[in-house]
Parts: structure tokens; C-alpha cells; sequence
């Protein structure tokens, strides 16, 4: 830690970057390179590095510093990076924080981790071998998380003689390609990594080059982002309630400043108060500013919870339920519209699901095409909808409240991350013009309530049949039911939809709209549908209060529905005749938390309707 | 102890601060039943510290946990038993009954048997005991190379695995907090601080620390090129070797016979530091434990330790 002294934190300002470009190109011996310039090695560790080189090296005799960032053992193993490294160092002008992110494509995920905390990126590039596909996508995500400042180190130079000429023909096509993503600074370098040629130390080889080494030029970045400029965002984390005389807001101020006396609102309610006092374990604040964890209390007790973003009552972040954004798409499982994910932003998590896929973006030429899902490391702009309205910001005017990932509600895996682009206004205008006649009106008027009878269950189980004495016997009893199935659904409504993965969410999204407005109309909705999948029928429930959704699962065993076969679908289905079909070939999600439970009655149908009009009264759908 | 003046917080502590606040209360928010491994070292110091400033005026939402191999160096758990005192704070104690029962120790049963089984074992015990479902460590990336490789929220499959290969990717400040039946998570607030940091910050906060960490004269034995101070009588002395009265202080505090001292003079906070900005070894240089074997943190990473 020589190149350090105590003390001299204080008068630099940290700069968070992180290395990225192709397989190969010599990341992580750049940042090996720079630790061991910078004498931040060592010497228990130049000495581990010593035995590690020798054992895993790519460099023959010489250290090969990449290993002093490649730490997991799979990584020393193959000689790549795997997942981003966090390293820390300081010369006497300024302290760094790199992520050293890996070039290969199916690590995408992880150099977007590495990214979305920088301000600054290292795009690597061979001199061999010009700007890659890596390149161009890593450059794009750069570009998407809001990186404005990028060096571009040609790297391996010593490969190429040192030749100035290949190194302006590969400036020359970066920043051909580069233009439409509108960096702030891109600054060219010819180094090499290895030999430590224009890193820390100014080359002898590379004469027809004036200008700075790659250190230099680090440490003279301009990143201020200006936060405590913007308007004030303060999303509450924790409610902290140590007594009855106190109640405070817990949270991390993302932007602007808040002193004592200002007005504030609750972004998504509204409702307006004044900040009481801002309160640290070190005594009371005469301010709070971006970046600074604080407890707030307001002088009025109004309802605040975590995931609410307070703000100035002047200044206010958007409030919707439906927004456009770019998504990176980071599972195996592709993105399918329709589908409900879990959204995290701010302090908040809320069911949403991707409505639209409008285009999704070729990184090699940025390029839009059109597309019906994104894959592993695609990158789409997309239109979603959140179950309860959020307050946002467009990414590029606030990351903390423009920026979101969607979690996958079985796995809990990451599966997305999304910047967003522009609020839409549609939905709210629309809630608006709807209150003059309501559903409770229209509850009183009926003399019933209304609700969604979600019959799911295999092929041949039987929902149709019960599904229609259940409404022979409420129209019976003077209750408006609609029936919603595959035939009259398929015909019309759904008449451009197929059988592949996103077209059967898309059924069941439509069918589950539908369902939603007849329930607003009033009436009891009789629904079946196979649905195999937890995540589309889940999709329905969210969109429904929960008293409006009554799941009937029809568990019929396999065995039997195969053996009834009234359509003969099995047969065809065993012949492989039939593609995907459930219970054969697809599978089938039982419910785990059905409402109703039907399993073969012996006395038919009949029977099994009773116990679903006794459900209605239990529930008080229907009067008893 | 040190009798330093406080010192105001540069504006690079008060970032790291507020950053390992935020991930501190983020954690009470969003687990059932989340736990602080206390270690009694300079990072649970400071990780404590940030954990009543954090809820003041409330106090921390969760208990400590000490894994007590039963090693540690008699003025570790006294200042332990202190600590918890002071703060006000409940300290769950936990130590592996098998272990105990079958005698392993670190020094007959050899340092990696006793890690195992004294602190992996045991941490992984007291976890499903108390089930807890978040557990926060202090641990930095600074400190070694697969730690630098760890998120923040660092999950946990079932019976405690660690699967480095296939971490959830972790974009901003957006923790992904989400887990199933059985899962857990690891936190490590004091992530992106380095041994320099935590020290500043422990002088500028007048964070209590354990005596050891402070030159004193003390009586050592040099086995292997390391320094070692027997702390009881429980080690026995090979031929040849007698104690010594030495001017030595601690960079690191485990259990005693794992933990080499360093020749120092260094007796105040201040000194520490500047001796510090001078030292040419890491921290780790004189834990036993992790030269036992090529990538042994990440191997001990994946069985559960912390
Ligand atoms: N001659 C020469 N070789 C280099 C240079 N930089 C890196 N290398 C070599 O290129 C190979 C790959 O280097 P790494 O640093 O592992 O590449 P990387 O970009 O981190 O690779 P991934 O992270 O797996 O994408 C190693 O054998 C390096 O020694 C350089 O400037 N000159
Ligand atoms: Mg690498």
C-alpha cells in the first residue's frame, strides 16, 4: 500500500470503472497490470502469484497477472474470466474501484453487473483482431446503463509491432460503429497489458503516439453526475418505529437535497407533509444530500411505507402503471409478454409483466428488428405494466428511480434489468374516465358479487362439463355468469394465436382480460382452460382483486383422462401426432393453492358443481 | 487502548458509510429472521457500529452470532462479552457439540480439520437451529482474491452451498432479496472497504477494538517462521522451543494457535495506520488457515464458511 498515505483519501475523488470487451483481449491483465504498477501486490502475494503462474500461466516464464484477478478456480483453470471482480487502488491523485468483467458472451449478466455501478469503461480491443461482436455488445451495454465515458485501449500492441497505422484503422472503425451511441469522451490508447507499454508507463515503442498513458488519463476524468442538482428522490426503506412518540423513514437520499421545513409528498398517494427533522446517530441534520442514509420524520402522520419515494411537492417523479424501457434479458428462459414477473425498483417490488416487445437491437450493426421474445443477452425495448402504479423517472434523468430488474417468480433468479425509457399516461387517463358507474354500483344492481371461476386441469379432466352445470344452476339461481373457453376464445378473439410458448401466454393474458372486464360488468366468469402453467394463471389472479379469483383445480388423474380420451386427443397425442400436448409431452403444474379442489366424484358432475355452489356461498358470492 | 482525537469522516468513509447502512436496513426489511456473525475482529467492529447507526433511535433489528471454536484468544472474549454489553445488543453463542465431543482442536487435529469442523460446521448448525434466513459477515473484497469475486447479497442454495459459477447477476443498488424455503443469503456491508478504510474509520469513530491489535510486550513462541503467543495452557511447547517476551501486535484475530503475530511497536491507532501504509504483506500473511492449500478460501467459500 505504498502508493497510498494516510490521509490523502480526502482529496481525490473516487472513480468506479470497470474493463470489458472480447475474450482474450487482456482485461484482467490490464487490471493485473495496474495492480502491480501502482505496487499494490504484495510480496505473501507476489509470491502466491509466482506459484500460480507457474502452475496455471498462459505466459510461459513470465507472471501472468491475470491471475491475480481471475480468483475462482475455474477461472485459473481455463485462463478466463467468469464472473466480475471487484479490485480497489489508488495512485496519489485518485482511488479506483474496477470491475473486471468477463468477454464471454454467456457471462453477459456479469459485465452488466460490473458496468451498472461505473462511470467510466476500459473497452479492450486486439490489436490482432479489431473490434469484435463483444465489443460492439458490451460498448452497447455501456452505452444503455449510462456510461458516458470510455476509453478504448488497443491492447496487445507489442503483437503488431507496435504499428501506428493498425492502431488508427481500428480507431477509426470503433468509432464509426460507436457514433449513434453518443459517449461523452471516447479516448484512444495503444498499450500492452502484458508489457505494461502507455498503462502506467509511457511506451519508447510507440513514439508516433503523444498522447496520455491509460493512468493519466484515468485519473483526470471529469464524472461528477451532478446529483445534488436534480430533483429530490427519496425512496424509504425501513420504517423505523422504536416507540410510540417516534416514527421515522429510513432510507438513502438517491438524489437532490431535503432540509427541515421543505414540503414533501408521497409520490404515490399524493399526500403532502414536512419534513420534521433529518436524524442520524450523530445528532439531527440541517440537510440531507444524495447519497447520505438519514431518517426522516414528517410533521403530519400520513401513511408512508417502504418502497414509497418521497419528493418535492414541486417536483415530482411520474406515476404509472405502464412505461416503455430497454430490458437485458439475463436467463436461459426467454422473455415471454404476457408472462408476470416480479419487478424491483427503488426500495419496491411489484408484479409486472412486458405487454409489448416492440423491437429488439442487433448489437453488431444497433439495429432494430422485429421480435416475440428476447433470449439470453438479447436487449429489447419494451412496453410494460406494473399490477399497482410506481413512481419512476427516465433512467437517463435519475438511475436510482429509472432503473428496475424483473425477478422470475419460481426461481427467484434475476432474470432481467431494465432502464427506463419514458412513462405512459394511457392507463391512468383511462381509470379516470371509469369512476362515474362502478363495480360496486353495478354489485348493488346485481345483488351479487362478481368473480372469475377458473377451471384448470388436464385434457379430458372434465372442467367444460362441470364448468356448465355450475352455470345452469346460477343462471338458475338469477346470477349474470359468462362462459370463456377455448372454442368460443380461439375462434375469434384469439384467431391469430398458434401454439407456441408465447402465443399460449398471449391466450391466457387475452382470456384473463377478458375475464377482468366482465367482472367489472359484474358477472360471474366461468373460465376453462387447461392452463398448465403457475405463471399464466397467476398472471390472471394478479390482475383480479383477491376475493375475485376462485381457482378450481379439476385433478383428475392422467390415467383416467386418458382412458375417458373423449376426443381422442391422447391416442393421436401417444402417436406423436400431436406436439406439446399436456400430460404427453408438456407438462402439466398442478395448483398448489387451488381454492377448490375437485377430485372425481362418483356421482358425476353433478355432484362435483354442488360442492362449487356451496364454495360461492362460503365466499359470499352468491347469497345462500 | 488508543487515546486518538476523533477525527471528522472524509467525504470517501462517509460514502462507504451510508452505502453499508443502506445495505444494512435493506436486510431488516426485506428477511424473516436475519442474523450479524460477530467475529470480534476490527471488520465485526465496525460492522456493528454501522448497525446502530443505521436504526438509531431504534436498536438492530437482530441478534449477533459468535462461532466460539473455543481457541479464540482469552482478551477476544472478553471484549466480546463487553461489546454486547455496551451496545446493548443480544449475542448468541454457538459451538459445535460434535466437535467438541470428538476433541478437535487445532492443533492436534491439524488447522483445516478444526476450520471444518469448529467453524463451518458449526456456523452452519447455529444457522439452521436458529433459521435463520440472512446472515450479514464482514468480510471485504479486498481481503483475497475469490472474495473479491463475491455480490453483496451472496445466495445461499440450501444446505448452505455456494455455487461461484452461477451468482445472480447484481445491477445497482437493486439487491435481488427474493429466496425459497430453505435458501439463505450472505450480506457483507463492508464490501467495497479496504484495511486501510476500516481503520480510519475505526480511529475517526472511536470504534473499541481488542487490546491484541496493539504493540504490547508479549510472550511468543516462534514456530515455522511465524510468531505465535500461547494463550493458555492448552499448547504445548515442542523441544527446543521456549517463550519469549516480544514488542508484537496482531493484523488479524482468530483462534490463537492459527493467528501469527507481527513485530511491532505500533501502540496507538495512529501508528497502526501509518505502520500499515508501510507494510510490504497482506493481512492474511499470518492466517495459518489459508495457505493449507491452492484456492482454499473459495473451497471453504463453497462449504459453507463464511
Ligand atoms: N503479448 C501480449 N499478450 C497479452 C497482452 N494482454 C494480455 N495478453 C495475453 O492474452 C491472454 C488473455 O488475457 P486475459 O487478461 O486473461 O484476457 P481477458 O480479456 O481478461 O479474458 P476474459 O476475461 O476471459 O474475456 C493471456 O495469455 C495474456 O497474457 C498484451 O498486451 N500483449
Ligand atoms: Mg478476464
Amino acid at each position: 500500500m505504498t502508493a497510498t498515505s494516510d490521509g490523502a483519501l480526502t482529496r481525490k475523488a473516487l472513480l468506479r470503472f470497470l474493463t470489458c470487451g472480447s475474450v482474450d483481449d487482456g482485461k484482467s491483465t490490464l487490471i493485473g497490470r495496474l495492480l502491480y504498477d501502482t505496487q499494490l501486490v504484495l510480496e505473501d502475494q507476489l509470491a502466491a502469484l509466482e506459484r500460480d503462474s507457474a502452475k496455471h500461466g498462459t505466459t510461459g516464464e513470465d507472471l501472468d497477472l491475470a491471475l491475480l484477478v481471475d480468483g475462482l478456480q475455474a477461472e485459473r483453470e481455463q485462463g478466463i474470466t467468469i464472473d466480475v471482480a471487484y479490485r480497489f487502488f489508488s495512485t496519489p491523485r485518485r482511488a479506483f474501484i474496477v470491475a473486471d468483467t468477463p468477454g464471454h458472451e454467456q457471462y453477459t449478466r456479469n459485465m452488466a453487473t460490473g458496468a451498472s455501478n461505473s462511470q467510466a469503461a476500459v473497452i479492450l480491443i486486439d490489436a490482432r483482431k479489431g473490434v469484435l461482436t463483444q465489443t460492439r455488445r458490451h460498448s452497447y451495454i455501456c452505452a444503455l446503463l449510462g456510461i458516458k465515458h470510455v476509453v478504448l485501449a488497443v491492447n496487445k500492441i507489442d503483437l503488431v509491432e507496435f504499428s501506428g497505422e493498425r492502431f488508427h484503422r481500428i480507431v477509426a472503425d470503433y468509432l464509426g460503429f460507436a457514433a449513434p451511441l453518443k459517449f461523452a469522451s471516447v479516448t484512444s490508447i495503444p498499450l500492452s497489458a502484458r508489457f505494461g507499454d502507455n498503462v502506467i508507463r509511457r511506451s519508447e515503442h510507440t513514439s508516433w503516439y503523444d498522447g496520455p498513458t491509460l493512468i493519466e488519463h484515468l485519473e483526470s476524468i471529469d464524472v461528477s453526475e451532478g446529483l445534488e442538482e436534480k430533483a429530490l428522490r427519496f425512496p424509504v426503506q425501513w420504517v423505523n418505529r422504536p416507540n410510540l412518540d417516534f416514527r421515522g423513514f429510513s432510507g438513502t437520499v438517491a438524489s437532490g437535497v431535503v432540509r427541515p421545513g421543505e414540503r414533501v409528498v408521497v409520490a404515490a398517494s399524493g399526500r403532502e407533509s414536512t419534513i420534521q427533522r433529518i436524524v442520524t446517530a450523530d445528532g439531527d441534520l440541517s440537510e440531507a444530500r444524495a447519497g447520505d442514509a438519514v431518517t426522516l420524520t414528517l410533521a403530519d402522520e400520513i401513511d408512508v411505507a417502504r418502497g414509497d419515494v418521497l419528493a418535492h411537492a414541486d417536483e415530482r417523479p411520474e406515476v404509472v402503471d405502464q412505461f416503455a424501457a430497454e430490458v437485458l434479458w439475463m436467463i436461459e428462459e426467454p422473455m415471454l409478454p404476457g408472462r408476470s414477473y416480479l419487478m424491483r425498483i427503488g426500495t419496491q417490488y411489484v408484479p409486472a409483466r412486458v405487454t409489448s416487445l416492440k423491437h429488439k437491437t442487433d448489437v453488431n450493426t444497433l439495429e432494430h428488428m422485429a421480435a416475440k421474445t428476447l433470449a439470453l443477452n438479447e436487449i429489447g425495448f419494451c412496453n410494460l405494466a406494473t399490477a399497482t402504479p410506481v413512481a419512476l423517472d427516465p433512467y437517463a434523468d435519475n438511475r436510482a428511480t429509472g432503473a428496475f430488474v424483473l425477478i422470475d417468480r419460481f426461481t427467484n433468479a434475476t432474470a432481467g434489468a431494465g432502464m427506463i425509457s419514458f412513462g405512459l399516461r394511457r392507463a391512468t387517463n383511462i381509470h379516470r374516465q371509469a369512476l362515474l358507474v362502478d363495480k360496486a354500483a353495478r354489485v348493488r344492481l346485481n345483488g351479487h358479487r362478481p368473480a372469475v371461476l377458473w377451471f384448470t386441469g388436464l385434457s379430458g379432466s372434465g372442467k367444460s362439463t362441470i364448468a356448465n352445470v355450475v352455470e345452469r344452476e346460477l343462471h338458475a339461481l338469477g346470477v349474470h355468469t359468462y362462459m370463456l373457453d377455448g372454442d368460443n376464445v380461439r375462434h375469434g378473439l384469439n384467431r391469430d394465436l398458434g401454439f407456441t410458448d408465447a402465443d399460449r401466454v398471449e391466450n391466457i393474458r387475452r382470456v384473463g382480460e377478458v375475464a377482468k372486464l366482465f367482472v367489472d360488468a359484474g358477472a360471474v366468469v366461468l373460465c376453462s382452460f387447461i392452463s398448465p402453467f403457475r405463471a399464466e394463471r397467476r398472471m390472471v389472479r394478479e390482475l383480479l382483486a383477491a376475493e375475485e379469483f376462485i381457482e378450481i383445480f379439476v385433478d383428475t388423474p392422467l390415467e383416467e383422462c386418458q382412458r375417458r380420451d373423449p376426443k381422442g386427443l391422447y391416442a393421436r397425442a401417444l402417436e406423436g401426432k400431436i406436439k406439446n400436448f399436456t400430460g404427453i409431452d408438456s407438462p402439466y403444474e398442478a395448483p398448489q393453492n387451488a381454492e377448490i379442489v375437485l377430485t372425481a366424484s362418483p356421482l358425476g358432475p353433478e355432484e362435483e358443481a354442488r360442492r362449487v355452489l356451496e364454495a360461492l356461498r362460503t365466499r359470499q358470492i352468491i347469497g345462500s | 487502548m488508543s487515546t486518538s482525537t476523533r477525527i471528522a469522516l472524509t467525504p470517501h468513509l462517509r460514502r462507504l458509510e451510508s452505502e453499508s447502512i443502506g445495505i444494512i436496513r435493506e436486510v431488516a426489511a426485506e428477511f424473516r429472521n436475519p442474523v450479524m456473525l460477530y467475529s470480534i475482529g476490527k471488520d465485526s467492529g465496525v460492522m456493528l457500529h454501522l448497525a446502530m447507526k443505521a436504526f438509531h433511535p431504534s436498536k438492530p433489528p437482530f441478534p449477533l452470532l459468535h462461532i466460539d471454536t473455543r481457541w479464540k484468544f482469552r482478551a477476544m472474549i472478553e471484549h466480546r462479552d463487553a461489546i454486547a454489553e455496551r451496545y446493548g445488543v443480544k449475542l448468541l453463542v454457538h459451538t459445535n457439540p460434535d466437535g467438541l465431543a470428538r476433541g478437535i482442536n487445532p492443533i492436534s487435529s491439524g488447522s483445516q480439520l478444526h476450520t471444518q469442523v469448529m467453524k463451518t460446521e458449526a456456523l452452519k448448525q447455529a444457522l439452521d437451529k436458529w433459521q435463520f434466513d440472512a446472515a450479514f459477515g464482514g468480510a471485504r473484497r479486498d481481503e483475497e482474491k475469490s472474495r473479491a469475486k463475491e455480490r453483496v447479497f451472496s445466495f445461499r442454495s440450501a444446505g448452505h452451498v455456494w455455487d461461484p459459477r452461477n451468482q445472480r447477476p447484481e445491477l445497482w443498488n437493486l439487491y435481488n432479496t427474493r429466496i425459497s424455503q430453505g435458501e439463505t443469503i450472505r450480506v457483507f456491508p463492508l464490501s467495497n472497504w479496504t484495511e486501510l478504510d476500516i481503520w480510519q474509520y475505526t480511529r475517526a469513530e472511536q470504534i473499541p477494538v481488542v487490546p491484541l491489535y496493539f504493540a504490547a510486550p508479549r510472550p511468543v513462541i516462534e514456530r515455522d517462521g511465524q510468531l505465535i503467543m500461547r494463550d493458555d495452557e492448552r499448547m504445548p511447547l515442542k523441544p527446543g522451543e521456549r517463550e519469549q517476551e516480544r514488542m508484537v501486535r496482531f493484523r488479524s484475530l482468530g483462534c490463537y494457535p492459527l493467528s501469527a503475530a507481527i513485530e511491532s511497536s505500533a501502540a496507538t491507532l495512529d501508528e497502526i495506520i501509518a505502520e500499515m501504509l508501510a507494510s510490504r504483506t497482506s493481512e492474511r500473511s499470518g492466517r495459518l488457515i489459508d495457505s493449507d492449500e491452492a484456492a482454499s478460501m473459495e473451497k471453504k467459500k463453497r462449504d459453507g464458511y463464511f
